[in-house]
């Protein structure tokens, strides 16, 4: 079952109406009294110039045409009002003489015509296609099912890990014995080799204060709109100086320092670092 | 006459199973629970009219269109780790529920019951396990996907506002991780998160205070670990959930993942 949009309804129902009125505007004209000709051809002229995307050029055509047409119903049938509709002006036309014309088939001109152009349409007046098409695919099977392959082998890893390694127990917690070394876990392992290095102020606080503000308005600094890696060399790296900052400090403090916070090397001190 | 009716030939197991199944499927219940489109409701051959249905008419739809760009799909550009950090985070969710079961955040009881978990429960051992690994793995995904979102511009417009609700969701994992290493209230938890918060302190204005309230005193003690359980099992999570809600929600309304290259 298919539903019509309701945006596309609404534009019907509007031009629908708008026909409606042209209609009924230039049936009103057409209706005036005899010698309509001048001023009810003029007016309706005006009014459907202004509505409508019709060219100029046509339009003076078309009402050169209806003139000489008013003219020859004038002579043949004795036609009201020459303000109507080109065309309804004159299939009534030809509807009253098709029994005096004889071999003329109904609904052809007075020249004996067959064909009528019935509108103009200017070229993208009526849609314009701004999208253009992109390659897509059904979201299943093909992104679904590389999403559950991922998922199973992430729970799978996580599984096995967790047979083989156990998490950390240590003695229960004391107040009053410190460790040594006592580390922070490894994701602030950073900040804490730095606090080594700088005042707390500025290890603990500026710093990573810079550093996240700077990450989180990346994209209103960032004015570059390529999203080609060869268009970005500074960008990237950038980011990859950055990120290799914070992960040469987060390995040494993690496996570097040992008691005291001094500097060790891990193959000859020992592992001073829990997960 | 009665011998002709009864040569009716007896129904076999696979009719009444059968029978039993449209009854089933027939009935209002059935008919609630599947949307009408359903390939529960119609059944599924392969089609692409099905293939639409089964995002369409499924809870599917809250995360996924029904069809995403070609190169969106390909393992080497996402390397999976939005969906993965996604992933991790029901995982973690559903074996964080498993141990409130057994943990009470007190500081008398806490560590005893973490030992009680390993020795004496079923599957204790292994869902601690993973819970920890998983969320060790949970900031690794989350670290390198945004570093993938970065080296690809995805950050550029229109996704902007979902880089920054990306950094915001970053933050909340180290947070809902941090909170997570006090609990088993150890000399590991202990001192890792006493270097921590005692950074906290050195931020101006305001920073001896946040810690204050945050630690429940001047230092860590037993008010401490009843505040970040808390923390860790309600309150960052709820707040993780509403800011990933509005970060799916993003990725498809900025049309989809970004790219190609």
């Amino acid at each position: 079952m298919t539903e019509i949009p309701e945006h596309l309804l609404k534009r019907a129902q509007q031009a629908r109406e708008k026909a409606g009125a042209d209609t009924g505007g230039e049936a009103a004209s057409g209706a005036e009294p005899g010698g309509g000709e001048s001023g009810g051809a003029e007016s309706g002229g005006a009014a459907s110039a202004e509505e409508s995307r019709i060219p100029a050029h046509l339009l003076e055509r078309s009402k050169a045409a209806r003139a000489k047409g008013g003219d020859a119903g004038g002579e043949g049938g004795g036609e009201g009002g020459g303000g109507g509709v080109a065309v309804a002006d004159k299939v009534g036309q030809v509807v009253t003489a098709a029994p005096g014309g004889g071999g003329v088939p109904v609904g052809a001109g007075p020249g004996g015509h067959t064909q009528r152009l019935l509108t103009v349409v200017k070229s993208g007046s009526i849609q314009e296609v701004k999208a253009t098409p992109v390659d897509k695919v059904h979201t299943w099977p093909h992104l679904l099912a590389a999403e559950f392959v991922a998922s199973l082998a992430c729970l799978v890893f996580t599984f096995l890990f967790s047979i083989w390694v156990n998490a950390p127990l240590l003695e229960l917690a004391n107040d009053n014995f410190t460790p040594n070394p006592s580390k922070a876990p490894w994701y602030f392992m950073g900040l804490q080799e730095l606090l080594a290095w700088f005042h707390p102020m500025i290890a603990g606080v500026t710093i990573p204060g810079v550093a996240l503000i700077v990450l989180i308005f990346a994209p209103y600094i960032d004015r570059n709109p390529s999203n080609k890696p060869e268009d970005r060399k500074f960008a990237t790296s950038l980011m990859t100086v950055h990120l290799m900052f914070w992960a040469v400090l987060t390995i040494v403090g993690s496996f570097f320092r040992g008691p005291g916070f001094n500097f060790v090397l891990p193959w000859t001190d020992g592992l001073f670092f829990h997960l | 006459m009665a011998k002709i009716i009864d040569d009716k030939p007896r129904p076999t197991a696979k009719d009444r199973l059968n029978s039993t199944v449209d009854a089933v499927q027939g009935s209002q219940v059935w008919s609630s629970i599947f949307r009408p489109g359903s390939i529960f409701r119609k059944g599924y051959t392969d089609s692409p009219r099905n293939r639409s249905y089964v995002i369409m008419n499924s809870v599917l739809y809250h995360l996924h269109p029904v069809k995403v760009k070609r190169h969106a799909v390909k393992v080497s550009y996402t390397l999976c780790l939005g969906g993965l950090s996604f992933f991790l985070f029901i995982l973690l969710t559903v074996t964080g529920i498993f141990l409130m079961f057994f943990y009470r955040p007190e500081a008398t009881a806490a560590w005893n019951d973490i030992a009680n978990l390993e020795t004496s429960v079923t599957f204790g051992l292994l869902v601690r396990n993973m819970h920890r690994w998983g969320a060790h793995l949970m900031v690794l995904a989350v670290f390198l996907h945004m570093a993938r979102v970065f080296y690809h511009g995805a950050y550029k417009p229109p996704r902007e506002f979902n880089w920054v609700i990306g950094v915001i969701l970053l933050t909340l994992t180290l947070l809902l991780s941090f909170t997570g290493y006090l609990l088993p209230w150890d000399q590991l938890a202990l001192w890792a998160v006493a270097v921590g918060t005692e950074m906290m302190g050195f931020t101006p204005v305001f920073g001896q205070e946040v810690r204050f309230v945050l630690l429940g005193g001047a230092e860590i003690g037993p008010e401490t670990l009843l505040r970040w359980y808390v923390l860790h099992v309600l309150f960052f999570p709820f707040i993780i959930v509403i800011f990933m809600a509005i970060h799916f929600w993003r990725v498809r309304k900025d049309g989809g993942i970004s790219g190609p290259l």
